[in-house]
């Protein structure tokens, strides 16, 4: 049984874990403001937004409901459009909320499907009690897309509605909301309310048994298996259901994505530690990474979009094995281990040794990443550059990220450079690594390491690129690397690319 | 709503009350209908078995061709596409099966177990094939004035050269859809996501086999259109209705947005010849241009799509001797259709290539030709129609001096010699558009107005509201008119029981049309109310009453009655408080055989200027700025045509730089989810979009003089593609850059490397 609070209702459900909250929402609850434009999380119609226990904190989270089973809804507050509608009055006549009003004022909307997705994710943006400034506000549209607008309107809104949080309190933001219209009065009881219902599944906030990973379900009878056989490790959702959401459906899931175990970040014996079950978002709003990455907030906002990012964990790219993985390719170049368990057994290897062949990886099937292990680059510079018909919301058509540390007289002491969309999995490009070992950079090396890469590589032609423009694109962010290592290279880049 | 601005429909839309066909609550016993299509695209069905998938746990009942009670036939203007394929295939994702469930999952599980060999069959997916093989949809078309032979022997610069554009998918965030069910007397009520009730009903009506006055078809609103679902819907809305009518009871057919994207049409591809020639002057002296539409597997709407490209051939420039031809050529992908532009855009990126061909050959400014040759009042557009209201030049130059476009020039320049890697480029792109149906029959339109006894209004019309803001705008016509406000008057939904015979919401027609047949109207009922208060109540016939603000003015002063106590008044009189209007646009005609005639109401100009920044390492872009000059008329509504302003301009550019639509040599669709083909997100479009409202006098076949604005920003878009292009011969001079859109981050960086 799965039990959550939707809107302002406690709901149990004997439906299977893998069933999205989307068609939950819309087809058993007839909660229809949320929309399907897509099914894979690339539109944001469907948005909701998720509140859950952080720290002691309650924070709530845009999410894609396409893509969000219903066992990772479990023990929160999912909330709707329907669920930030202030309540009719005896006419029926509805007071609207400062967003959707926003939106009304500027226009921001013309067919209105997309709308709701837009009003959820602002409306998020308002509830988070750090974000005021108006590119904050914009980021957290950064998931929803318009075929009308052209997004100018919306725009408008975003900043009507960065002016009013100007006097948003950092403490008491859930009250100061309510009472400002934003959100109806019954928020102010979710905290207490989803602490009793933890405490009545037994999920208490932050202390999941232990069962959870030794192959269980969550939470032993929280969630059970619907079927026998064999079950699918399931983390955030971003790419299983887009690619099987049917079999999803069907199969019995071990949902890894609340295992408070696997949500952790530490940094032990000069190495990071991160858990498979931290998301991207997570991942980024870590004050320990932000101070090993200073460049990390650019890097992240070329990785999909702010609900993806909400669900998507760190384990589930590196599973998923595809060969453009934004956070693969990222730890590639950090040289990172991964740490796997299978029945309490552990064992760790290392991420490049980890893909075999396309979308084949060395784990078995009933073992999961526990977490990933690197050493951060202090000492070193570390780039990431991505490009792709969109720059944001995209997939890549070659990503690349290089970490290169310098001996004192300027040869290469270390590199690790990675590279996605140029071979059948994430490739860590161990010739051109070794070739350029002890070097120092010059227009002759760099040229005779890109031929050597270009030998170690074979993109396909695809929808992302031709396999020509994929060997071009690499050399252009092997420069890039480059230029980002020592801006004195801009010279040497010039001329290696003028000939 | 406000008055004269604002969106009738946004509160709904923000609280997610508006409903679309999915949100409609549905029936007891509700089927679910998925299509099982060709993995092929072209071939000969040699066998197809789906025995065991009818067996299977909640199917209902499968549907083949033989099935079809009527006519298996939803070709629109040619009949030449089947409902469902009957022994051929042509083109991947062609509808051969209809699935009927009790739930979509059981209905996916089937598909699975059917089983079909195809015999496969040559597969041509690239229009100067298809035409090489004398494989046309339709009758090619060619418009001639002067005689181009002639005046190129008198020019003395001619270029020639080759232009490619893509093709688009409309991408409306909600796909298509229907939902019928069965009602008394062997008839059939159909809930459409269509911008063309009449043409579902008509569809639904020939494939049942039915007389049109069996099927209703109702639209409540539109998740967007953009042409897509002019005619498309049509389909969707037959096998919804279809399986209603044969199983007797409630169906739902919605497919998933791969399944639409893979059976649907997008915006035709076009490849184009040219040859352009100046003289001294650099005056235009001579145009001509081949046109191979890839039209895809079936006629659907490309015949009138390939007119439309004629007729904005030369865009809004005078050319003296024209001779222009286009072939709608046969292909093995999924019929392509309507897309905002209908064919005028592909035009007019061919004569902007054509220009900018001859300007940088001849190493001076292209917009010192494009401005040279701007047409005026008095010349004659190539299919003989004079320019009149023209505000081409107008335009232009409003651009140029309230955007100081010298100054930006000069920043241009200062930039791109300041910065390495970074190089910024800019063009202006003017736009002429033509406002009607170029099909006359089509321009007409009725209305349907109710006055209850309370006093409000309800008001039906054959628009359709897509997120055009169709619908305050009509609420608008009806308070104008009759003087009251906006909130007594109910806009309904789009019927066809109520508004028969109805053109498509297309042609950026929609509010002109409907508008004026709306006032025909309101203004019988006015008339009589009017009639009633000289004679009833005045008894002098000579009085001069109007209506303001609800109040009745007799001789300009206030009266006893106002809106609701007259209503009441005149009901109890028996007056009729009902009318029906009708509009038809006069003047307008247009012959084929000598392809002259006054085809359009009138003409909507605008010019764009538009500039971006090119990242030369990644070959990424940024558009910094789109200032705009828009000729809109006396706009009624401001809100909503900034909207649509801004909103074209952004698809325009999408169209150019990152929307690629790709098909494999096999005819399968690469770019088929939203992960693979990419329209504009919020930090793609331009970081400044200004939109200068020119206010004109309009046109009096303008409703209000307010003129239609649905699709001609969208060709401000084109401009983008020349500012990238521009910059990346700024950082190479010697770039290959051939005329092809879009000009993905590929093209850009192949063309500043790829030789």
């Amino acid at each position: 049984m799965i039990r959550f609070i939707l809107n302002n209702q406690l709901v149990e459900t004997d439906q299977r874990t893998g069933g999205t909250v989307l068609d939950y929402v819309r087809y058993h609850k007839r909660l229809v403001g949320t929309k399907i434009g897509c099914r894979e999380g690339d539109c944001g119609a469907c948005t909701v937004l998720v509140g859950d226990m952080e720290h002691g904190k309650l924070v709530y989270r845009s999410m894609t409901s396409c893509l969000m089973p219903l066992g990772n809804a479990n023990g929160k507050h999912i909330v709707s459009v329907e669920g930030v509608n202030l309540p009719a009055d005896r006419k029926g006549n509805t007071e609207l909320s400062p967003v959707q009003q926003a939106m009304v004022d500027t226009n921001g909307t013309q067919c209105g499907f997309c709308t709701i997705g837009f009003v959820m994710s602002l409306t998020g943006f308002v509830l988070n009690e750090n974000a005021k400034q108006y590119e904050a506000a914009i980021a957290s549209i950064d998931g929803n897309i318009c075929r009308c607008t052209g997004y100018k309107s919306i725009e408008r809104a975003a900043a009507i509605l960065s002016q009013k949080m100007v006097d948003k309190p950092g403490k008491g933001t859930i009250e100061w909301l309510v009472e400002q219209k934003y959100i109806p009065a019954y928020f102010q009881e979710i905290k207490e309310r989803l602490q009793q219902l933890k405490d009545y599944t037994g999920l208490k906030a932050g202390a999941i048994q232990a069962g959870a990973i030794q192959g269980d379900a969550i939470q032993g009878d929280a969630i059970q298996a619907n079927t026998p056989g064999e079950k699918i490790m399931f983390g955030g959702g971003t790419d299983l259901i887009v690619q099987k959401a049917l079999t999803v459906k069907k199969s019995a899931l071990q949902h890894l994505f609340d295992d408070a175990r696997l949500k952790e970040i530490s940094f032990e014996n000069e190495q990071c530690h991160i858990g498979a079950s931290v998301t991207v978002t997570q991942f980024a709003e870590s004050k320990l990474i932000q101070g090993f990455f200073p460049d990390l907030a650019k890097h992240i906002k070329l990785i999909s979009s702010t609900p993806i990012r909400n669900m998507a964990t760190m384990a589930g790219n590196i599973v998923n094995a595809s060969p453009i993985g934004d956070m693969s390719i990222f730890f590639l170049s950090l040289d990172s281990d991964l740490q796997l368990s299978k029945n309490g057994n552990k064992r760790v290897i290392k991420l490049r040794d980890f893909y075999k062949a396309y979308k084949q990886t060395d784990k078995a099937p009933d073992e999961i990443i526990e977490k990933i292990i690197f050493t951060p680059p202090t000492n070193s510079s570390f780039s990431f550059e991505k490009v792709c018909k969109r720059t944001h919301l995209d997939i890549a058509s070659v990503n690349s990220a290089c970490q290169v540390k310098l001996n004192k007289d300027g040869t290469i002491a270390d590199i690790h450079l990675a590279a996605g969309g140029v071979a059948p999995f994430p490739k860590y490009l161990t010739n051109t690594i070794e070739f350029l070992k002890a070097k120092k950079i010059n227009k002759e090396i760099i040229e005779e390491a890109i031929k050597i890469m270009n030998e170690e590589i074979a993109p396909i032609s695809d929808a992302r690129g031709t396999e020509t423009y994929k060997r071009l694109l690499l050399r252009q962010l092997f420069l890039a690397h480059m230029i980002s290592l020592d801006k004195n290279l801009i010279v040497t880049v010039k001329d290696i690319l003028q000939t | 709503m406000k008055n004269n601005s604002g969106n009738i429909d946004a509160a709904g839309h923000v609280t997610g009350r508006s409903t679309y066909v999915d949100d409609i609550p549905v029936m007891e016993g509700v089927l679910f209908v998925k299509v099982f299509d060709s993995p092929n695209a072209h071939g000969k069905i040699k066998s197809i078995d789906f025995s065991a998938a009818e067996q299977m746990e909640g199917i209902v009942k499968i549907f083949s061709c033989k099935d079809v009670p009527g006519e298996n036939q939803i070709g629109g203007i040619i009949p030449d596409e089947p409902l469902l394929a009957d022994g051929e295939v042509h083109f991947q994702g062609q509808p051969i099966l209809l699935i009927v469930a009790e739930n979509e999952d059981a209905a996916e599980e089937a598909i699975k177990a059917i089983k079909i060999d195809i015999e496969p069959l040559p597969v041509i997916t690239d229009p100067r094939e298809a035409f090489k093989q004398g494989k046309l949809l339709s009758v090619s078309r060619k418009f001639v004035k002067g005689d181009t032979g002639n005046a190129f022997t008198k020019c003395k610069y001619i270029f020639e050269g080759r232009t490619e554009s893509g093709g688009q998918e409309q991408l409306y965030l909600e796909t298509q859809g229907a939902y019928a069910y069965p009602i008394e007397h062997n008839s059939v009520k159909i809930f459409s996501s269509t911008q063309g009730p009449t043409q579902v009903q008509r569809t639904v009506a020939r494939v049942l086999g039915l007389g049109m006055n069996k099927v209703e078809v109702d639209v409540p609103r539109l998740g967007g259109g953009f042409g897509g679902k002019e005619d498309q819907a049509s389909a969707w809305g037959a096998m919804a209705a279809m399986t209603a009518w044969i199983l007797k009871r409630p169906a739902k057919c919605i497919p998933h947005r791969m399944e639409d994207m893979r059976m649907t049409g997008k915006r035709n591809p076009y490849s184009s010849d040219y040859k352009i020639g100046l003289d001294e002057g650099y005056n235009i002296m001579a145009y001509e241009a081949t046109f191979y539409q890839n039209g895809g597997a079936a006629a659907d709407l490309s015949p009138a799509i390939l007119e439309r490209t004629l007729f904005h051939a030369t865009n809004s420039y005078h050319v003296p001797n024209v001779n222009v031809t286009a072939h709608s050529c046969k292909t093995n992908l999924p019929p392509n259709t309507a897309f905002r532009g209908f064919g005028g855009p592909q035009g007019m990126f061919v004569i902007e290539a054509a220009i900018d061909h001859a300007a940088r050959s001849l190493g001076i400014d292209t917009t010192l030709i494009q401005r040279k040759n701007m047409m005026d009042n008095g010349d004659e557009f190539p299919y003989g129609q004079i320019v009149t209201e023209c505000e081409a030049k107008h335009c232009w130059d409003e651009v140029v001096n309230a955007y100081d476009i010298e100054a930006i020039k000069k920043e241009v320049n200062t930039f791109n010699q300041q910065n390495t890697f970074h190089k910024k480029g800019l063009s202006m792109m003017p736009v002429c558009f033509g406002i009607s149906f170029t099909n006359t029959m089509m321009n007409q339109a009725r209305a349907l107005v109710h006055v209850y006894s309370d006093g409000s209004v309800g008001v039906s019309t054959g628009a359709v509201e897509m997120g055009q803001g169709v619908n305050s705008k009509m609420i608008q016509v009806a308070a104008k008119c009759f003087g009251i406000a906006a909130e007594r008057i109910k806009l309904e939904s789009t019927n066809t029981t109520r508004v028969a015979n109805t053109s498509p919401s297309a042609a950026s027609s929609t509010a002109d049309l409907n508008g004026k047949a709306l006032l025909d109207a309101c203004d019988q009922i006015k008339e009589r109310l009017f009639s009633f208060i000289k004679t009833e109540l005045t008894g002098n016939e000579e009085e001069r009453v109007e209506i303001k603000e609800e109040v009745v003015y007799i001789n300009d002063e206030a009266s006893v009655f106002n809106w609701k106590n007259l209503i009441q008044q005149a009901f109890i009189k028996r007056i009729n408080l009902s009318a029906k209007g009708h509009y038809a646009t006069p003047y307008i005609y247009y012959d084929k055989t000598t392809e002259k005639g006054h085809p359009f109401a009138y003409h909507v100009y605008g010019t764009a200027l538009t500039i971006v920044t090119v990242d030369c390492i990644r070959g990424t872009y940024e558009i910094d700025e789109v200032d705009v000059v828009h000729d809109f008329g006396t706009s009624i509504n401001r809100d909503v045509d900034l909207g649509q302003c801004e909103g074209g301009i952004v698809q325009g550019i999408g169209w150019m730089t990152m929307e690629e639509v790709v098909y494999n040599e096999n005819g399968k669709l690469l770019s088929n989810a939203l992960s693979t083909y990419k329209i504009p997100d919020i930090y793609a479009v331009p970081k400044k979009i200004n939109v200068h409202f020119l206010n004109t006098d309009g046109s009096d076949l303008a409703i209000f003089k307010s003129k239609a604005v649905g699709e001609p920003p969208l060709m401000y878009g084109i401009g983008a593609y020349f500012a990238i292009r521009n910059a990346v011969l700024a950082f190479n001079a010697k770039a290959s850059v051939p005329y092809e859109a879009p000009i993905t981050p590929e093209k850009v960086l192949m063309g500043l490397y790829g030789n």
